[in-house]
């Protein structure tokens, strides 16, 4: 038996920005089932403002945007988010409202009575989205939100989700795009084969080691770089740039003072998110690499 | 709330479906019927009309109610529309329960149509309404009734992955509950205790159809007694109770693929 999840815990706190990065078969979806109660765990449970995932008032505070979104194809844009205000209790003014403000956000005003068979994937990611916080949810949770848009949708959907956070919402995302995850997100976990690989601030993700220390430095006309350092540095005209060790900075220091050169800066060298990533999903924590590519069961 | 709202729902996807078009099939029978009946028949164009009409009602709507039906959960599990309604406050048997009803809805809005057309061919074909006309409303009432039974059917075995085989399920046991009477009898004159009681048991697992085909009865001009309304009234709410209960136990802990 494939474990798609094996002891998985963790909070997610209230009014945080919350990425959840991991590659494809990583968990990432799954664990959004269980939280919306789509697909049951073998063992374990979550817990959403102190409710259960089995109380359906829960999900009166919750919006939830599934991967690549499929609606009633039948319904126009606006009757779908009609459709879906009505299980919020609205009156028929206020659904009118509400729907024709959160068609206006996701920039599908000019399409609201066009059918959803007629929509392309990212017209229906916009319909997802605005379906996700037509209620305004205390916690929205958006598995891949960027998915299928094009640039300027991807800009828009980080708007939507920087406005959720101004106004103390909490929001959950599900990523590939790593960019996204460090500019938005307060914290953010790693996933891979189903285990939790890590998770903090970006910022602490990727301080969890020093690589070494970097130094720009221009190099005077008629000097030289010091033999033992050229084979550390890339040159570019008069100016270099040299990684070392950096129990070795000040030495290297040091030489480059005794050079005349002009230091410019010196900036420790630390993992991108990116590299975090790619390194945890290649050396998974206590998971056999074929876990990382098993399929979405619990 | 929560299940008339997946009702109405339910009913406009079936209507947009253009699923009402068989209404255009039926009218065009009931017409050509009611000229071809008037031209061959002597005396009995009344009988020959009913029987013809409510069996056109009563297999349009079983038709539509298994091949509709079994795909009432089974296509928003395949299509993933669930995702996103469920995440709503809405439970899983609430949700059952609204697309029972849509269907339902459609099927009593066909029929209704499809009465009236019946009675135009009537009224053509014997220029006038008798007082024995309106058992024709009782048969069509049980004919509603079967229907909304094979719908709770259809929507029991829709919970499995495989709609066809969901159709083979439905379609057999309305098959069967057509003649479970005859199984009964079959138990009774078996002179085999043991067979008897399997029989028997059998007859009241199955759905029992044969009580609410009211046709006959009904083009003969024959009254419906009013005991048997009751008795197929409660025997339809109940079964429908059951299965729906049925199907709500096992969608409750289903995972959604």
């Amino acid at each position: 038996m494939v474990r798609s999840l094996d002891n998985l815990t963790f909070q997610v706190e209230e009014g945080e920005v919350f990425g959840f990065l991991g590659p494809n078969g990583a968990g990432k979806t799954t664990t959004l089932k269980c939280v919306m109660g789509l697909i049951f765990p073998t063992s374990g449970t979550a817990r959403v403002f102190g409710r259960g995932i089995d109380d359906v008032q829960m999900h009166q505070e919750i919006g939830y945007l599934p991967e690549q979104p499929y609606f009633y194809d039948y319904l126009t844009a606006r009757e779908l988010l009609d459709y879906f205000a009505r299980f919020f209790g609205y009156s028929a003014a206020e659904r009118e409202d509400r729907v024709a403000h959160f068609l206006e956000r996701v920039q599908l005003t000019r399409f609201a009575d066009v059918q959803l068979r007629k929509f392309s994937k990212g017209m229906l990611q916009r319909a997802g989205i605005a379906q996700a916080i037509l209620h305004e949810p205390k916690v929205v949770f958006l598995d891949e939100p960027m998915s299928g848009l094009d640039p300027i949708g991807r800009r828009e959907v980080r708007d939507i989700i920087l406005e959720l956070k101004e106004k103390g919402r909490t929001v959950f995302f599900s990523t590939h795009v790593l960019s996204d995850a460090e500019m938005l997100c307060d914290r953010v976990a790693v996933l891979a084969g189903g285990k939790l690989q890590g998770i903090g601030s970006p910022a602490e993700i990727v301080s969890i080691e020093v690589h070494g220390m970097e130094i720009l430095c221009d190099i005077a006309a008629g000097r030289q770089l010091p033999a033992a350092l050229a084979a550390h540095a890339v040159r570019s005209g008069n100016r270099y740039r040299i990684q070392v060790p950096e129990a070795q900075l000040y030495g290297v220091l040091d030489q480059l003072r005794d050079s005349e050169a002009r230091i410019l800066s010196v900036a420790a060298l630390r993992p991108t998110l990116e590299d975090y990533f790619i390194q945890m999903v290649e050396h998974p924590k206590g998971a056999p690499p074929a876990a990382a590519s098993a399929g979405e069961q619990p | 709330m929560m299940a008339g709202t997946v009702a109405i729902n339910t009913f406009r996807e079936a209507v947009r479906d253009r699923v009402l078009y068989n209404l255009i099939f039926f009218a065009l029978a009931m017409m050509a019927a009611a000229v071809f009946v008037g031209q061959i028949t002597i005396g009995i164009e009344r009988l020959v009309i009913i029987n013809l009409g409510l069996t056109a009602i009563s297999l349009i709507g079983t038709v539509m109610a298994i091949f509709i039906g079994v795909g009432l959960v089974y296509k928003e599990m395949e299509k993933r529309t669930l995702y996103s309604l469920l995440a709503k406050p809405v439970r899983r048997w609430e949700f059952l329960v609204g697309k029972f009803a849509g269907l339902v809805l459609t099927l009593a809005v066909n029929t209704a149509l499809m009465t009236l057309g019946l009675a135009a061919a009537l009224f053509y074909v014997t220029r006038g309404f008798s007082r024995a006309d309106t058992s024709i409303l009782v048969a069509v009432y049980f004919i509603l009734l079967e229907l909304a039974l094979v719908t709770a059917l259809a929507l029991f075995f829709s919970c499995f992955p495989t709609p066809m085989l969901s159709t083979l399920l439905t379609l057999g046991l309305f098959v069967a509950g057509q003649f479970s009477t005859a199984l009964r009898e079959y138990g009774h004159v078996a002179h085999n205790r043991a067979l008897e009681l399997l029989l028997g048991a059998i007859y009241y697992l199955l759905p029992n159809f044969h009580n609410f085909n009211a046709i006959g009865a009904v083009a003969h001009g024959d009254a419906i007694p009013g005991a048997l309304i009751l008795h197929n009234t409660l025997y339809a709410v109940l079964y429908i109770t059951v299965v729906l209960l049925g199907a709500s136990a096992i969608f409750a802990n289903m995972d959604l693929k």
